[in-house]
């Protein structure tokens, strides 16, 4: 047993996990945060997909006790309110994109297009599939999946294509 | 599954670690990005009795490039070498081979001397370290030992590493002008392990072939150096018959393992074809370049 210090979802936390206690089993079960998911458990379906400082990782691939220090993002970080009812802007077009079915896989999807998209924020269709392709979805077939994150991307352009003159048209527009 | 229960040191400097190793010795598994030990704790196919981890030992990652060579510790982080400006100018077959490595969340955490000291026949690293004839420095009681990628790869996710030594760091030669590079693989998915790949390095002087280097992923129980079709191509002018001839001299003397993915035969056909493809990628990729 050690003691780990590590910022999860933005809050301080701690806790004293075994060595042999994965990253995932920690933050489910000593930090109570159960929307990470477990498929597989040795690192192929990556279902159990968190951010670690920046970086998309497999927190079934990482001890608990190597994120001492660390800033961890799970699926409970991405909602502005923690999760009350609001959605994120990628959980958001993933909502609109009807991208999920049974929800196994979903954490791990959404936390993956996260970090992808925080890195490239104008990225095509190819590159979405190729940053999707180490998750495994059992019910849609992926399409819906990759059109829910292409439609963010293609929000995140519009927003950022907005000047102050374009956004006075869009909003006369919606009048 | 949930890991087995083990002890756990995390030193932060190479002499700490390689105390820890002389200690624990063959008891010890040695813990650097986890993306193949966890997954084999995981399976109860290794049982260590304690995992020595090095990801808090600094001075393992790095990139630089000296004298004509390259060096990378063992910790460097795969995304990190993909993301290196100095990876990229020096050694474009690591360059190639690094994006084909499993998935973005796993090159994330995984290492370039993880790979290599795992030492999976059917992973890119090894292909790429033997092609280009790496040096592997390894580290322990004794003192250091530099030993030649033909040295290091001994059998099956096996390397001439002692229980009590650390592998600090890799050494590459930096590419010469006139240097074309392709890594081919066939693999069932995406990101998986290639059930035949290929690394392959030409070097191109007025049009004719220098220097060729081809190293084969999944064909035998260690990566492949392709000798009697690199002696063929030395000398020669790149072509479609050339080529053909190569593929035929690079496998004829394989044997490669049967498994559900492919029979024997399967794998000597697509090791043939991966040699084609391969070698006229390498040489649109030199001949690219000495424009």
């Amino acid at each position: 047993m050690a003691d780990i210090t590590l910022r999860v979802n933005g809050a301080t936390r701690t806790g004293s996990p075994e060595a042999r206690k994965t990253l995932a089993d920690f933050l489910r079960d000593d930090l109570n945060l159960t929307g990470t998911h477990l498929g597989c458990e040795h690192g192929v379906c990556g279902a159990c997909t968190v951010i670690v400082d920046g970086r998309a990782v497999r927190s079934c691939l990482m001890l608990a006790v190597q994120a001492a220090g660390s800033e961890v993002t799970t699926v409970e970080g991405l909602a502005p309110d923690g999760g009350h009812g609001e959605l994120g802007p990628l959980q958001q077009a993933m909502w609109d994109s009807h991208s999920f079915q049974c929800g196994f896989c979903t954490p791990g999807f959404v936390m993956q297009a996260t970090a992808f998209l925080s890195d490239h924020p104008d990225a095509d269709e190819q590159q979405i599939r190729e940053a999707l392709s180490g998750n495994i979805c059992r019910c849609t077939g992926y399409q819906s999946i990759i059109d829910g994150v292409l439609l963010a991307a293609q929000r995140n352009r519009t927003l950022r294509n907005r000047t102050p003159r374009n956004r006075e048209t869009l909003s006369e527009e919606r009048r | 599954m949930k890991l087995p229960e083990v002890e756990y040191e995390a030193p932060t400097t190479v002499a700490e670690a390689i105390d820890l190793l002389a200690e624990h010795g063959d008891e010890a598994s040695v813990l650097a990005g986890g993306q193949s030990l966890i997954p084999l704790l995981a399976l109860r196919l290794a049982r260590p009795e304690v995992l020595i981890d090095i990801n808090r030992v600094d001075e393992l990652s790095g990139v630089s490039a000296a004298n004509g060579h390259v060096t990378i510790g063992a910790m460097t982080r795969e995304y990190v070498a993909e993301e290196s400006g100095t990876v990229a100018d020096t050694l474009p077959l690591l360059a190639a081979a690094l994006p084909l490595i499993g998935h973005e969340a796993i090159r994330s955490r995984g290492t370039i001397g993880g790979s290599l000291a795992h030492a999976d026949p059917a992973a890119e690293l090894p292909a790429v370290a033997r092609a280009l004839d790496a040096e592997f420095v390894v580290r322990g009681p004794s003192g250091t030992r530099v030993i030649p990628a033909a040295q290091w790869f001994d059998g099956y996710l096996t390397t001439s590493r002692r229980p009590d030594e650390l592998l600090a760091e890799v050494r590459f030669p930096a590419a010469r002008p006139g240097t074309g590079v392709s890594f081919e693989e066939v693999a069932r998915r995406h990101g998986d392990f290639a059930i035949v790949g290929l690394a392959a390095s030409l070097v191109l002087s007025g049009g004719v072939i220098s220097d060729a280097r081809l190293a084969f992923a999944g064909v035998s129980d260690v990566p492949v150096r392709a000798t009697a079709a690199e002696d063929l191509l030395a000398g020669e002018r790149p072509s479609a018959e050339l080529f053909d001839e190569a593929a035929r001299r690079a496998t004829e003397d394989l044997d490669p393992p049967a498994d559900l993915h492919g029979s024997s035969d399967y794998r000597k056909t697509v090791a043939a074809a991966v040699v084609r493809r391969g070698l006229r990628a390498a040489a649109d990729n030199a001949a690219r370049g000495s424009n």
